[in-house]
């Protein structure tokens, strides 16, 4: 049945159907919004005709969202920094686990991820509340009878993301731990070595890779997460996500939307290129 | 005519040419082995009498018929891939009878005949076992039953052996062979072994870098290799440099030798091959005085590397029993007439 | 355990408890016999989970959920196969580019992929619908499914092939009888896999969703942002127990860890 197409197409038409889904669905769309940031828009009219970068000079001019994507970003740095910092021993204990320990924490540590994130955002929202768990808990504990919330503020918010985002940090320090050759580790044992120095002159930096991408994942994801940063921090921790949001369902104003929307998509392939490239040069040598 | 011919056959990929100007006449029930070192050309050369890579030039003529543009599902040969590449999925009787369900054989018929084949080759109680339930040996084995159930006029085996360990290595040689004897299949075989292909071949061709080395029987191969290159691949060899001094004389840094000196001129420079084995060694203070420089005992024999006036050499012995030679004891080498081969050239 | 000081022990403990607490929380509020957000602590009741019975627009919202995983992770599995086999086992030219572009979703946020569907849709005509819905999870997700198609493609030697081809097997005879039962599992965790990241879907949905093709995660975020209640804590109860069902199946047959490090 083959034997009529010519072999050198033969890959062509296996990709053809994605690539004609994705070109129709994925590109019109894309240069669609595009589009639309390049055009203003009035309360009363609506979208215009015109073309301008108005709305990327408003977004980058104005303070109100430059406080936001300052907020956003800082957000994804600090959770970052808290995903390797708690994430990273986490891999390496589980690595250090006898097999049958390891698949159990394994499925509790990966299993979340397969847990819707409204699921999990919803388990933060309870214990925050005002009238949540943990001001009850003050209440019981006899801490006085202010209520104890945590909802609309960023500690909130970045201890939900954490929670969120670490899985992706440990399995990827994961993996690359499991590629490390564990004799290496005996060989630098076996050199007179402490435990100590093998841990930081020798599993650490072949660890490293999975760390960077593991940063990187928690960093894009952080930077354009929606569904914690809207119900923890709602309307009045407001995070890139969120803004664009309310700018396309409640004010409606969607051309400003969809800039907000291209440039966050500008800075998260930035941020994932450039960070690609820092990683490829370091570590090229190294790891082919 | 001959049965299966290979004429000029041309492979290249880019502007790399794997198998160059390859002809070759295999008559039927022959048992042939394409023989050389690592990438000069052994698997293209079967893929492409297999019907899996298209030779750039050249024809295939099975029978009579020319194959060459047969896709390799109407070619209906015999393969054992040096992988075995049986199928995972299924269970050696599966792998089997797959050739016979594509034949159109029946259900109850190819289950039957896959048993029978399995049974041939020794292992009938393995039938209902997936492959990666067995040994090395034993998926070998069913790779070479799933190839012979269907009959083919040719087997073409690539490397069959190779992943097997050194004991059952040998073993399989000869039932291997014995079973090519008994059905009688024109067979070639694809080893980079010397040994494998010494020990199972009615004919040998050697190949070096997609060239055509030299095409023998495995005994005049071996005792009359046509260049440096089969007589240093096949078996072990001393390669010694000299100069033609005079009639029947070659002068290797002052020692003369002599050898037959008929095809070549006055003169020129020649390579001088003898093989270890050829070598008498001696406590008798006469032909070529050496020290001994290293001895190994390897069972069967002894293996000297030895210095003389003509360099390092390397000699076998027979073990006879009593002790050899040790590190820095005194010998002679002799060898009979005829054990010296002259190339043209120094090497 | 070996080779784990009392430090690491006592950091592993706590790292569980970090992870497990709000599900817990969850699980513990839905049994709450109160008609308020409280902890069962004068004893359990089902009545929250009976409550979801009463609910007509979550059970909807649930299926819905369902048909839109089980379509788009079909479709996207049906696009993968081939392109995987094609980028795995071909070389041509515009390869890179193809398995870039098949797997760039992958960059973008679902929040630009959802503005971007909600202006795509509103101006050809097919805002609110189903298929539309579906056609954007396809996007989602077929880079998951091409990652884990590709994982078993690329492993997978032409070997067995050629030898069911010289034993005289069609093109499409090898592909049904060989390719496609040894790729299965790959392919097969590629469309769980898509499933439950299409059915968890919820940035990209909220935007391209309609009052009519409400899934869950978007019926429930709604819920959320008006009101937390013991009824939010029971349909996410049941969310966690039908997960680690699925989680375990996962795991038994893949090893839950080599699915995430395609997932990341
Ligand atoms: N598809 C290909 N494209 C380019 N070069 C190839 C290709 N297949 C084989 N070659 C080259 O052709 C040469 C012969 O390869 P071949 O596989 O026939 O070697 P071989 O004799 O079977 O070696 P081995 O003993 O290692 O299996 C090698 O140098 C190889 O690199
Ligand atoms: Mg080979």
């Amino acid at each position: 049945m083959m034997a009529s197409i010519q072999p050198r197409k033969v890959p062509y038409f296996l990709t053809g159907p994605g690539v004609i889904f994705f070109a129709a669905l994925l590109g019109a769309p894309m240069v669609m919004t595009l589009l639309l940031s390049l055009h203003s828009y009035d309360f009363n009219t609506g979208i215009q005709p015109d073309w301008t970068l108005a709305n990327y000079v408003e977004v980058l001019g104005d303070s109100y969202f430059q406080k936001i994507f300052g907020r956003t970003f800082g957000l994804a740095l600090l959770v970052t920094v808290i995903c390797v910092l708690i994430g990273v021993p986490e891999a390496y204990v589980l690595s250090r686990l006898s097999s049958r320990w390891r698949s159990v924490f394994l499925l509790v540590v990966l299993g979340p991820l397969l847990i819707s994130v409204v699921v999990r955002t919803l388990g933060w929202a309870l214990f925050f509340g005002g009238n949540g768990v943990l001001t009850m808990t003050a209440q019981a504990l006899g801490f006085g009878d202010e209520p104890v919330s945590l909802m609309f503020t960023f500690t909130g918010m970045t201890i939900a993301l954490v929670h969120v985002l670490v899985p992706f940090m440990v399995i990827s320090v994961w993996a690359s731990l499991q590629k490390i050759d564990p004799q290496s580790e005996d060989a630098g044992l076996s050199l007179g070595a402490s435990k100590m120095t093998v841990l930081r002159r020798i599993t650490l930096p072949q660890a490293m890779p999975g760390i960077l991408s593991g940063s990187i994942i928690v960093f894009a994801l952080t930077a354009s997460a929606f569904a914690t940063p809207a119900i923890i921090g709602g309307r009045r921790m407001k995070v890139v996500a969120t803004a664009a949001y309310d700018e396309y369902l409640s004010t409606l104003n969607w051309p400003l939307g969809a800039t907000i929307a291209i440039l966050l998509l500008l800075a998260n392939i930035g941020i994932i290129v450039s960070y690609n490239k820092l990683i490829e040069r370091r570590f090229a040598k190294v790891f082919e | 005519m001959s049965f299966l011919i290979f004429e000029t056959l041309n492979k290249k990929f880019g502007d790399f040419v794997a198998v160059r100007d390859m002809s070759l006449s295999v008559e039927r029930g022959e048992f042939i082995s394409l023989l050389g070192p690592s990438g000069c050309g052994k698997t293209t050369t079967l893929q492409m009498v297999a019907g899996l890579l298209p030779p750039t030039s050249g024809r295939i003529v099975l029978d009579g018929k020319d194959i060459t543009k047969t896709p390799p599902n109407q070619r209906g040969l015999g393969i054992v891939f040096q992988s075995y590449a049986l199928f995972p999925h299924m269970t050696a009787t599966d792998n089997v009878a797959f050739g016979l369900e594509m034949r159109g054989v029946g259900k109850a018929e190819r289950t039957d005949r896959a048993r029978g084949a399995l049974d041939q080759v020794k292992l009938g109680q393995f039938v209902d076992r997936y492959p990666k339930d067995m040994s090395g040996g034993q998926r070998q084995r069913v790779a070479l039953a799933r190839a012979l159930v269907i009959e083919p006029p040719v087997l073409l085996l690539d490397e069959p052996l190779s992943n097997l360990d050194a004991k059952l290595r040998e073993e399989m040689r000869i039932e291997l062979r014995l079973l090519q004897q008994d059905i009688g299949v024109t067979t070639i075989l694809v080893t980079h072994d010397q040994e494998e292909a010494l020990s199972m071949s009615d004919r040998i061709v050697v190949m070096q870098q997609g060239d055509v080395a030299q095409i023998a029987a495995p005994l005049d191969l071996y005792e009359r290799p046509t260049n440096t290159f089969v007589s240093d691949f096949v078996g072990k060899t001393n390669l010694i440099q000299g100069q033609i001094t005079g009639d029947n004389e070659v002068n290797v840094d002052g020692t003369r030798v002599s050898v037959d000196t008929l095809a070549h001129t006055h003169g020129s420079s020649v390579t001088l091959s003898i093989r270890p084995e050829k070598f008498q060694m001696s406590d008798d203070p006469s032909g070529h005085e050496v020290r001994v420089e290293a001895a190994i005992f390897l069972g069967a024999s002894w293996l000297y590397r030895v210095k003389g006036s003509m360099g390092d050499l390397f000699v076998t012995q027979p073990n006879t029993g009593s002790a050899g030679y040790a590190k820095g004891d005194v010998a002679w080498l002799g060898w009979p007439e005829g054990a010296l081969t002259l190339f043209k050239g120094a090497q | 355990m070996q080779n784990l000081g009392p430090a690491a022990r006592i950091f592993h403990a706590l790292f569980v408890i970090f992870i497990l607490a709000p599900l817990i929380m969850v699980i513990a509020v839905s049994f709450t016999d109160k008609g308020y957000l409280s902890l069962p602590t004068d004893g359990l009741s089902l009545r929250w989970f009976r409550a979801i019975l009463d609910n007509p627009d979550f059970i909807d919202a649930f299926w819905m959920s369902v048909w839109l995983a089980v379509i788009s992770a079909s479709v996207a599995v049906l696009i993968s196969v081939p392109a995987a086999l094609a980028i795995a086992r071909h070389k041509f030219p515009g390869r890179d580019v193809i398995s870039a572009f098949l797997l760039s979703p992958l960059m973008i946020p679902h929040l630009v992929l959802g503005v971007a569907f909600l202006q795509f849709y509103s101006t050809i005509g097919l805002g609110g619908s189903f298929y539309g819905l579906a056609a954007a999870h396809v996007i989602l997700i077929t880079p998951y499914a091409l990652r884990l198609a590709l994982a078993s493609a690329t492993g997978l030697s032409t070997d067995a092939e050629n030898a069911a081809l010289t034993l005289g097997a069609s093109k499409f005879t090898v592909f049904r009888r060989i390719t496609l039962p040894l790729i299965l599992p790959g392919v097969a965790g590629g469309w769980l896999l898509s499933f439950i990241t299409s059915f968890d879907e919820l940035t990209m949905s909220v935007f391209v969703a309609s009052p009519a093709t409400q899934t869950l995660p978007v019926r429930m975020y709604h819920h959320i942002t008006q009101t937390i209640d013991p009824l939010i804590a029971s349909i996410s109860t049941v969310l966690i127990v039908l997960t680690f069902l699925v989680m375990l199946i996962l795991d038994r047959f893949y090893g839950l860890d080599k699915i995430f490090v395609g997932k990341g």
